[in-house]
């Protein structure tokens, strides 16, 4: 079976102009090569810090920007190797929920005109079955079919989130793009969203793409993670795997920086010193050199390469010491 | 002695469509080297409580409380310009952005030293001196250089460590942070919250931790407040706490934790939504969503019991063999 999504060595820079007429111009590597495989059903993380490039792969994976470098398929069909009328056949299929419920909705429209939208744009329908449909959405994420004539101010934030669902939901697409869909919200509502996920994706077989920084909630929704940092990929591989055994300094450094649930585990942290380096004046070798607790003169000159490693792929030179500490 | 002692406070604000309660009847009390953690979701009067020790509500908000004393003084009763004298001195306080709470027009050396010039009189190069000495205590590098830049210039973690730096400039007795690492990443969360915790550690001054995020809480509080609607629930130490949370919804948002439910297929939840203005219960303000709720809970408004430093606000507290999840 082909995958739902895949991206094949993607790339996004952006030019960068410094102030003043005659200054050069310099590039912004947001996203320096990622490559990912998701089949339907399936779920893939996307954590790093921000600025690492999650929101860039996000928007490479909805065709909203076409990649500097490298391919992404839609169920094994390049979108941008094919005329237009192709590339808006398979938006259908690939919907995105945002990180800001208060911004993702036009507060001068109904609920119910926000969910028929995606329906009005690409499909022909009639204007009775378009309100069943939306209706049935409605009940769908736990809100009541008599929502849909107010308007996005009469709700909380966790029953936007929900609609800001249906929306996505609504075409039956097969690729579900979520940028941070729950760190707006308040634990008790997240746990409620994140369940409407998980059943949505299982009822409807939904490629899930969930990017997030929050890492508790990534070990619960997760089958693949792929961890970035200033726009590379450091560890890639089967989310139990790496939560269980994180090998790249990096994530270990992540999860270590995750506060524990638990006042009987405080424990002296793997602690990140400094902070996270301009992408635009990377560090030379490997990016994560400067902070690393393993650092040796190697990394400094020479980029790691992603490397298949203890059965995940891995971007480090010195795994393995890494991994026995 | 206390430090802070509050006695039934409650805050009224006066809106287009009648009075709302926001802090409901809170008790307190801060001694001397206390690490104080208040957790509740958005809208639980967490914030809205501080600011009314601090007097930074605005002018609809209407505070009345039995008694509310920082050291020997009313602040209900004080002069704008003795509490002046106190607040900024002896309390201070910590914001959630750190990016706008920094005036952008000014150097952060002058930000800083502006408290030294106005509570502590210092002369301009005992100013500098003690603004370089914070600097480099709060663990900003080249602090001779970072003197003289512009907040925009610093990251986000950055400019919390200029507001922390800020705060502790004039040696507070009591350090209030109002959700002071929501804005940041992981790894630089990690490190703001060791800071505070050391210079808890190093000054002895007392700290008020407020957060939605019981991962911090558990790593850092000794005791913590858990809020609901504007009401205390529940008050423990931070182990007994987590380990056997007496009130139903301090059970059911620990329950909801992501990390606590990896076994399980469904996140628990609480169903239902804050009770907003217009919708408050009659009795429990928790009872619509509670699990154990019984007739009486619906009927009467359960009274704050406390045992020594644990207080309860229940009918029927949870049992710790059956926490029902």
């Amino acid at each position: 079976m082909s995958a739902a999504i895949e991206g094949r060595n993607l790339k996004r820079y952006y030019p960068v102009k410094d102030r003043g007429i005659f200054a050069k111009s310099s590039i912004l590597k947001a996203l320096d090569g990622a490559s990912f495989s998701l089949e339907s059903g399936k779920t893939l993380a996307i954590v790093g810090e921000s600025g690492c490039g999650k929101s860039t792969l996000a928007r490479l994976a909805t065709m909203i920007e076409k990649p500097t470098e490298g391919n992404i398929f839609i169920s094994g069909i390049d979108p941008h190797a094919n005329n237009g009328a192709e590339i808006s056949r398979l938006r259908q299929d690939i919907q995105m929920i945002f990180q800001d419920p208060y911004g993702s909705l036009n507060p001068r429209k109904k609920i119910g005109t926000i969910i028929e939208e995606p329906i009005v744009i690409n499909r022909k329908m009639p204007a009775a079955e378009r309100r069943n449909l939306a209706e049935s959405m409605l009940s769908k994420v736990g809100l009541r079919p008599e929502h849909y004539d107010r308007y996005p101010h009469m709700f909380s934030g966790g029953q936007r989130q929900r609609i800001a669902i249906a929306r996505a939901l609504v075409l039956k697409p097969k690729i579900l793009i979520a940028d941070e869909p729950v760190s707006a919200l308040d634990i008790s509502i997240q746990a409620q969203v994140l369940n409407i996920l998980m059943d949505l994706q299982e009822e409807m077989n939904l490629a899930l793409v969930f990017i997030s920084h929050d890492l508790s909630v990534v070990r619960r929704i997760a089958d693949q993670i792929m961890v970035m940092y200033l726009g590379k990929v450091v560890e890639q591989g089967d989310a139990k795997m790496i939560f269980d055994n994180p090998s790249h300094p990096y994530t270990q450094a992540l999860l270590g920086a995750t506060p524990a649930v638990d006042p009987k585990l405080r424990r002296e942290r793997v602690k990140l010193t400094g902070e996270l380096p301009s992408p635009l004046n990377p560090p030379t070798g490997c990016a994560f050199h400067t902070r690393c607790r393993f650092v040796q003169d190697k990394c400094s000159t020479t980029a790691p390469k992603l490397e298949m490693q203890f059965e995940r792929q891995v971007a480090c030179h010195f795994a393995e010491i890494a991994m026995k500490n | 002695m206390s430090l802070l002692e509050i006695r039934n406070l409650c805050v009224d604000f006066e809106t287009v469509s009648g009075s709302f309660r926001a802090v409901d009847g809170v008790d307190l009390d801060i001694r001397e080297t206390d690490i104080l953690s208040i957790v509740g979701e958005s809208g639980s009067g967490k914030s809205v409580s501080m600011l009314a020790v601090m007097g930074l509500l605005p002018w609809t908000a209407k505070i009345t409380a039995d008694k509310m004393e920082f050291e020997g003084h009313n602040l209900l009763t004080i002069s704008n310009k003795a509490r002046r004298n106190i607040i900024g001195r002896d309390i201070a306080m910590i914001f959630q952005e750190p990016m706008s709470s920094l005036n952008p027009c000014f150097t952060v050396g002058f930000q800083i030293a502006e408290t030294l010039k106005q509570h502590l009189h210092l002369d301009r190069k005992a100013r500098r001196k003690r603004t370089i000495e914070l600097l480099d205590l709060v663990g900003i590098p080249a602090p001779e250089e970072r003197i003289r830049a512009f907040p925009h210039q610093l990251s986000g973690g950055m400019c919390q460590r200029i507001m922390i730096a800020m705060a502790i400039a004039c040696y507070p007795k009591l350090l209030i942070a109002d959700e002071p690492t929501t804005a940041l990443d992981v790894t630089i969360q990690a490190q703001i919250i060791d800071l505070l915790v050391n210079l808890q550690n190093e000054t002895g001054m007392a700290l008020v931790l407020i957060t939605h995020d019981m991962g911090v809480v558990a790593e850092t509080a000794k005791r913590v407040i858990v809020m609901y609607a504007g009401q205390q629930v529940e008050q423990q130490e931070v182990e007994g706490l987590f380990n056997s949370p007496r009130h139903p919804y301090t059970n059911a948002l620990l329950n909801a934790l992501p990390e606590r439910s990896l076994d399980l297929d469904r996140l628990p939840t609480i169903e239902g939504v804050v009770p907003g203005a217009g919708d408050r219960p009659d009795g429990c303000l928790f009872s619509p969503r509670c699990k154990f709720v019984q007739d009486d809970c619906r009927a009467n408004i359960p009274p704050l019991k406390s045992t020594g430093v644990n207080a309860l606000r229940c009918f029927h507290p949870v049992d710790p063999g059956n926490l029902g999840i």
